[in-house]
């Protein structure tokens, strides 16, 4: 058992060094700065810029926070103070499944619904042409796919705060309301970033659905009706043909080793803080 | 004044339970639209019908090499993760002194490998099998997905360990029983919450795409042994797609919805299971 336990520690090390490993390569070739500022993706001439791939997963995922924040925000507070238990029962549920639909899902049903919405509802009020798979549709179907964690990650942070303090501003004539807005959300400000910081990472990372509605064009994207091309699907899109050119296959573990240590440092930081709180609270 | 107070109450009430609904009808919108697309398209030869000659440009066949590959793919990976999760958990709950550092940096760390997306653990096996000498196959996808669930399967099962009320072992190793002896009793008490995480890991593994694309590679034959390729439902659902042809773009509707159904199926027996076990708590 104690085997297992260092094994299990060793596994994000290990998955960290040997990415690092395969991206050195590309890396001695050029340096890390050009690398993530150019624009350049002319795999066959040996120029590999991250900078639009980089600014598509950028964009994708704020699009994503700012539609769920506010949705996940709202109604988990209504969980925890207004709803009746039997309003909880019936949408412990709804979260359950939502979490449980698979990416791939996700994907098929954005190519369905979102895309044509985009290209025949709303972008014609704004751009004169636009296909559909852009940005704002690979930021709505993340907006949805995060939620649910947004969501439990949110409940146990308003339920870990203490009943005291929010019946102490019940108690002295506050509405539920007030006692929300100056009691509730300034107490666990600390953990709705954590959890915001959390969903971020997961948008940052989240592959197949991204790569089947964001139009995968390696351009910098200049508005959200344009086509993006974030850089999970760059990794799972170029897979097979990376086999024949060295630097290539280099460059697009470098994106994943990319992807690795940003998230790694995203959920430490807020996983520490919420283990922080639950530990204050718990007590 | 107090007109203002109520006024935001109610202000704010409503946009509450509009935000509510919104969730809720994004989820009814989601699972209609795969059934109402797929449903056209599903028949017993999807179900039951390897792909035959021409099938991707619209001629007779079905999805079975894709739902038996992901099966053996999520049997294979289930065994691993349950082989190194379960003893782990045990490990820290009942080995470990209860305030171990040992214990909550092993959790710390699988909190941060449940955050690592699919695409990253693709990568990584992808790597992995290239310097074992392994080509795309079944072997080379369980190994990943295993380590995608793993980090499910340890922090699930973890959160109902830690609710185990301590009377029951500390009755046990006073009446003289070994540890060992102590965690055989007590496992029989966590079945019901291995069983909801088992259906937990069992769901995200059977879904994902990103980590079989390159590890499992994919094959329209139902792989024999370990070292061929096995095809998976999530990437059947993503080629089928893919096709110009309107044919195979509605088969694709009819696998998704297949997916979907055993991802509902499994979702409600892991409520059934965890509700059951809540009611038997000690």
């Amino acid at each position: 058992m104690l085997g297992i336990a260092f094994f299990s520690l060793l596994l994000l090390l290990v998955i960290g060094v040997s990415l690092f490993l395969k991206a050195l390569p590309i890396m001695k070739e050029k340096s890390l700065w050009v690398l993530l500022t150019s624009g350049n993706w002319k795999p066959f001439k040996g120029e590999f810029g991250f900078l639009p791939y980089i600014l598509s997963t950028l964009y994708v995922s704020v699009i994503a926070i700012v539609i769920a924040l506010p949705l996940s925000l709202l109604s988990s507070i209504y969980l925890c103070t207004y709803a009746s238990k039997s309003i909880r029962r019936i949408f412990e549920p709804v979260i359950d499944l939502l979490s449980g639909i698979p990416p791939v899902i996700y994907g098929v049903w954005g190519t369905l619904t979102i895309v044509p919405l985009i290209a025949n509802k709303i972008a014609p009020h704004f751009v004169e042409f636009s296909s559909g798979y852009t940005v704002l549709a690979g930021g709505l179907v993340l907006a949805i796919m995060i939620l649910p964690l947004l969501i439990s990650i949110l409940l146990e942070v308003f339920r870990s705060l203490p009943k005291d303090i929010t019946d102490a501003s019940l108690s002295l004539g506050a509405t539920k309301w007030q006692t929300v807005k100056k009691v509730m959300l300034r107490k666990s400000t600390p953990g709705i970033i954590a959890a915001t910081v959390l969903s971020i990472s997961r948008a940052f990372g989240e592959t197949i659905a991204v790569l089947m509605v964001c139009g995968n064009i390696p351009l910098i994207p200049h508005s959200i009706f344009d086509a993006c091309y974030p850089l999970p699907a760059l990794i799972a899109n170029n897979y097979g043909e990376m086999l024949s050119m060295p630097s290539y296959e280099s460059a697009l573990m470098l994106g994943a080793f990319l992807l690795f240590i940003i998230i790694v440092i995203f959920n430490g930081i807020s996983r520490l803080t919420l283990n922080q709180i639950e530990k204050r609270y718990s007590l | 004044m107090i007109n203002i107070k109520k006024q935001e109450e109610t202000f704010f009430k409503v946009l509450m339970i509009m935000s509510l609904i919104i969730i809720m009808s994004i989820l009814f919108v989601i699972i209609g639209t795969i059934i109402y697309k797929g449903l056209p398209a599903l028949n017993w030869d999807m179900l039951t019908k390897l792909p035959g000659g021409g099938f991707y440009l619209g001629k007779e066949g079905g999805v079975l090499n894709a739902i038996v590959g992901s099966l053996y793919l999520i049997i294979g990976s289930l065994a691993i993760s349950l082989f190194l999760s379960v003893p782990l958990v045990l490990y820290i709950n009942f080995y470990l002194p209860k305030k171990s550092v040992f214990g909550s940096i092993i959790r710390f760390s699988f909190d941060i490998l449940f955050g690592v997306p699919s695409i990253v653990y693709g990568a990584f096996g992808f790597a992995l099998m290239m310097y074992l000498g392994i080509r795309a196959s079944l072997l080379g996808g369980i190994i990943a997905v295993a380590l995608l669930i793993m980090p499910i399967m340890m922090r699930s099962f973890d959160e109902v360990v830690k609710l185990l009320p301590r009377d029951l072992p500390d009755a046990l190793l006073s009446l003289g029983a070994t540890k060992y002896e102590m965690i055989k009793v007590i496992l029989r008490q966590l079945m019901p919450g291995l069983v909801t995480a088992i259906l937990l890991a069992v769901g995200r593994g059977i879904g994902d795409a990103a980590t079989v694309l390159f590890t499992a590679g994919y094959t329209d034959n139902i792989p024999s042994a370990l070292n061929q390729p096995a095809a998976t439902l999530p990437l059947s659902i993503f080629f089928q797609l893919g096709s110009p042809v309107e044919e195979v773009q509605n088969r694709a509707y009819a696998s998704a919805l297949i997916l979907t159904v055993i991802i509902l199926l499994l979702s409600f027996s892991a409520r059934y299971f965890s509700s059951k076990y809540s009611k038997n708590k000690i």
